[in-house]
């Protein structure tokens, strides 16, 4: 178990280096090197001292060097300053990481209260009408562009109804209360859980059918057991390993939902932190913004993995491959 | 005589995954809708060419109209038709996502194979790579790789100054990062039909490694195959079009029905309805692709449950 988890985390450690070089390469392709802003910012500087300034900022050397200085610099503490916020990295960072917790934590919380009744009852009625019925939404649930599922909420709740604000955190210049902000939120949580509800259903009503084939369902009900019994008390606890595997998984493109939500919500948290910097050729709070997403998603598939050897001993921890919670 | 057996089996398993596919209603059903939107969309100048207009022609003098005889869903922001503009969108939207699904699917097979053939280290490798992908935040790195400044990229200048740059682009960053599901399906049947007889009585034949996997192993994996790359161009067309809303994707005046959702956030309050059109396109399209995968699914592999 301890080796298989150093193993993980090593392996974590590795895509996580590895992704910073190539995302720092990628950052120096983007268009608009730092010395074209200060030459936009200050007309008078001539291309001798564009020249210098490239010289002095070390951005004529090659990318290795400038990786290995900016690697040196990240271990040491300093991340750097960002150009949008005129505020160093971390302390723009920090709130945006609180809020898109929050901001996910809820969605999940939700989506999961919803999917799991809904995927047990679509699959121990499977093929029954209210099956299909469940089936049909959870389709639409996962086809549905998020982005616009976000415009027509806008357009019914805020453009036409006028009860619910359109973006933003709180009311500007308003009162400060936990009942305004909690308004803010409302849409961004709504977006996200219709977005990912209709996958976690179909995972649960997956699992709950697979569950429910297996002989020692067919001893239970033999025993006498009633089918609340067998239904909860047997199929349910085996049901629900894949589940928690799989919805950890789902972390990443949950994460991809929340950039989608926040961008569209002016939302301040990560996901819109991160598209902001990327288009406001903000380089070190992308690169670090980006770092921390992909450490999110290292954090929950890593999680998905421990999770479902702790919860199901028949998994050998020491198997090198086959970890997958396919 | 056995030839003819052969093929009598060969068709009825065929004409018995298409039975079965014809019970899965929604999913003919969503089959003959994606037939009629790809007939439709492609018919895009036809249509221009009957009603004698041009869906880049702005007349600002007419913007917003609401829909009329001549201009069946109404004009946009510039005055430009929506129907007809909705239909090139379509036409971008639809060859992006099967484009893709197919480059990612080639791709996938071709590392699942390997790995799943090899073996070993090879397979080690592979598969930590595809972990590795997968476990990746997929939105910010696409967003990433689409707003490079490819002038800087060192790809020739013929390729960087063609009009359809947009459109290569997010094919390849697409089809970069959604490999993963059919590797890792190749791969874990692969690994198994290796072990078959008939894999042994090839090898035992002296039959290369690149023709044990491309005559012996994959034609056993077209079925699984099949699925999986027509469930993916539901989510294809889904980052295609977000991308493009963000502004990072196809770009105008090459139309998609994503960056036409592109302003309708701004015009969400003089008109909604413009933002309507493209998301159900979208929507419906998406669904249709997902009912039919999983049609697809009940009738070629019935064991499986997804």
């Amino acid at each position: 178990m301890s080796r298989y988890l150093a193993d993980r985390l090593l392996q974590s450690f590795v895509v996580l280096a590895l992704m910073s070089f190539v995302v720092f390469w990628l950052m120096g392709l983007m268009p608009g090197d730092p010395i074209d802003l200060m030459i936009s910012a200050d007309p008078k500087l001539t291309s001798d001292d564009a020249i210098r300034l490239r010289q002095l900022h070390g951005l004529d050397r090659p990318i290795s060097e400038r990786y290995a200085n900016w690697l040196g610099g990240a271990i040491n503490g300093d991340l750097g300053f960002s150009r949008l916020h005129a505020k160093p990295v971390l302390t723009v960072l920090w709130p945006a990481l609180g809020n898109t917790v929050l901001l996910l934590g809820i969605s999940f919380i939700v989506s999961v209260l919803i999917a799991l009744p809904a995927g047990i009852y679509a699959a121990i009625r499977q093929y029954s009408g209210p099956d299909y019925l469940i089936n049909l939404a959870a389709f639409a649930g996962i086809s549905i562009p998020s982005f616009w599922l976000a415009l027509l909420l806008i357009t019914l709740f805020s453009v036409i109804l006028g009860v619910l604000p359109a973006s933003g955190t709180e009311t500007i210049g308003g009162l400060s209360s936990l009942w305004d902000k909690a308004k803010f939120l409302v849409l961004p949580i709504a977006t996200l859980t219709i977005a990912s509800i209709g996958s976690h259903t179909r995972f649960v009503r997956a699992a709950v059918i697979e569950t429910m084939r297996q002989d020692y369902i067919r001893t239970a009900r033999a025993k006498g057991a009633s089918e609340t019994r067998v239904v909860l008390h047997h199929a349910l606890r085996n049901a629900l390993i894949p589940v928690v595997t799989i919805i950890a998984l789902d972390f990443g493109y949950l994460f991809s939902g929340a950039l989608i939500v926040e961008t569209i919500f002016a939302y301040p948290g990560m996901g819109k932190l991160i598209f902001d910097a990327i288009m406001g050729n903000d380089f070190n709070l992308a690169m670090i913004a980006f770092l921390f997403a992909t450490i999110l998603t290292l954090a929950g598939n890593l999680f998905a993995d421990i999770a479902y050897g702790w919860l199901d001993p028949r998994i050998s921890m020491g198997a090198s491959e086959g970890s997958s919670g396919e | 005589m056995s030839e003819l057996v052969i093929n009598q089996q060969g068709q009825s398993t065929w004409a018995l995954a298409w039975r079965r596919f014809l019970k899965h209603k929604l999913a003919v059903i969503s089959g003959c809708y994606l037939i009629f939107v790809c007939a439709l969309s492609a018919a895009a100048p036809i249509f221009e060419f009957l009603r004698g207009i041009d869906a880049n022609q702005a007349n600002l003098f007419s913007r917003f109209a609401l829909p009329s005889f001549d201009a069946w869903l109404g004009l946009d922001e510039l005055g430009r038709d929506v129907f007809t503009r909705l239909l090139y969108g379509g036409q971008v939207s639809l060859l992006v996502g099967l484009v893709t699904a197919l480059v990612a699917a080639l791709f996938g097979t071709v590392i699942g194979l390997i790995a799943g053939y090899r073996g070993g280290w090879v397979d080690a490798i592979l598969m930590r790579l595809t972990d590795s992908v997968i476990s990746l935040p997929l939105l910010p790195l696409l967003i990433v790789l689409a707003a490079i400044d490819l002038n800087k990229s060192g790809l020739p200048d013929a390729i960087i100054q063609s009009e359809n740059i947009s459109l290569y682009r997010i094919i390849f960053i697409v089809a970069v990062v959604g490999w993963t599901t059919v590797a890792r399906l190749v791969r874990g049947a692969a690994l198994s039909l290796r072990e078959r007889d008939f894999v042994l009585a090839a090898k035992v034949q002296g039959a290369s490694a690149f023709r044990i996997m491309s005559v012996h192993i994959l034609p056993n994996l077209i079925s699984p195959i099949i699925v999986a790359t027509t469930l993916s161009i539901g989510n294809i067309i889904l980052l295609e079009s977000v991308l493009s809303f963000l502004g990072l994707g196809i770009q105008p005046p090459v139309a998609s029905w994503g960056n036409l959702l592109t302003n309708a956030q701004e015009l969400i309050f003089n008109a909604p309805w413009l933002a309507f059109y493209p998301g159900i396109a979208i929507f419906v399209t998406v669904i249709a692709f997902n009912f039919l995968g999983d049609g697809l699914q009940d009738a070629l592999d019935p064991k499986a449950e997804n």
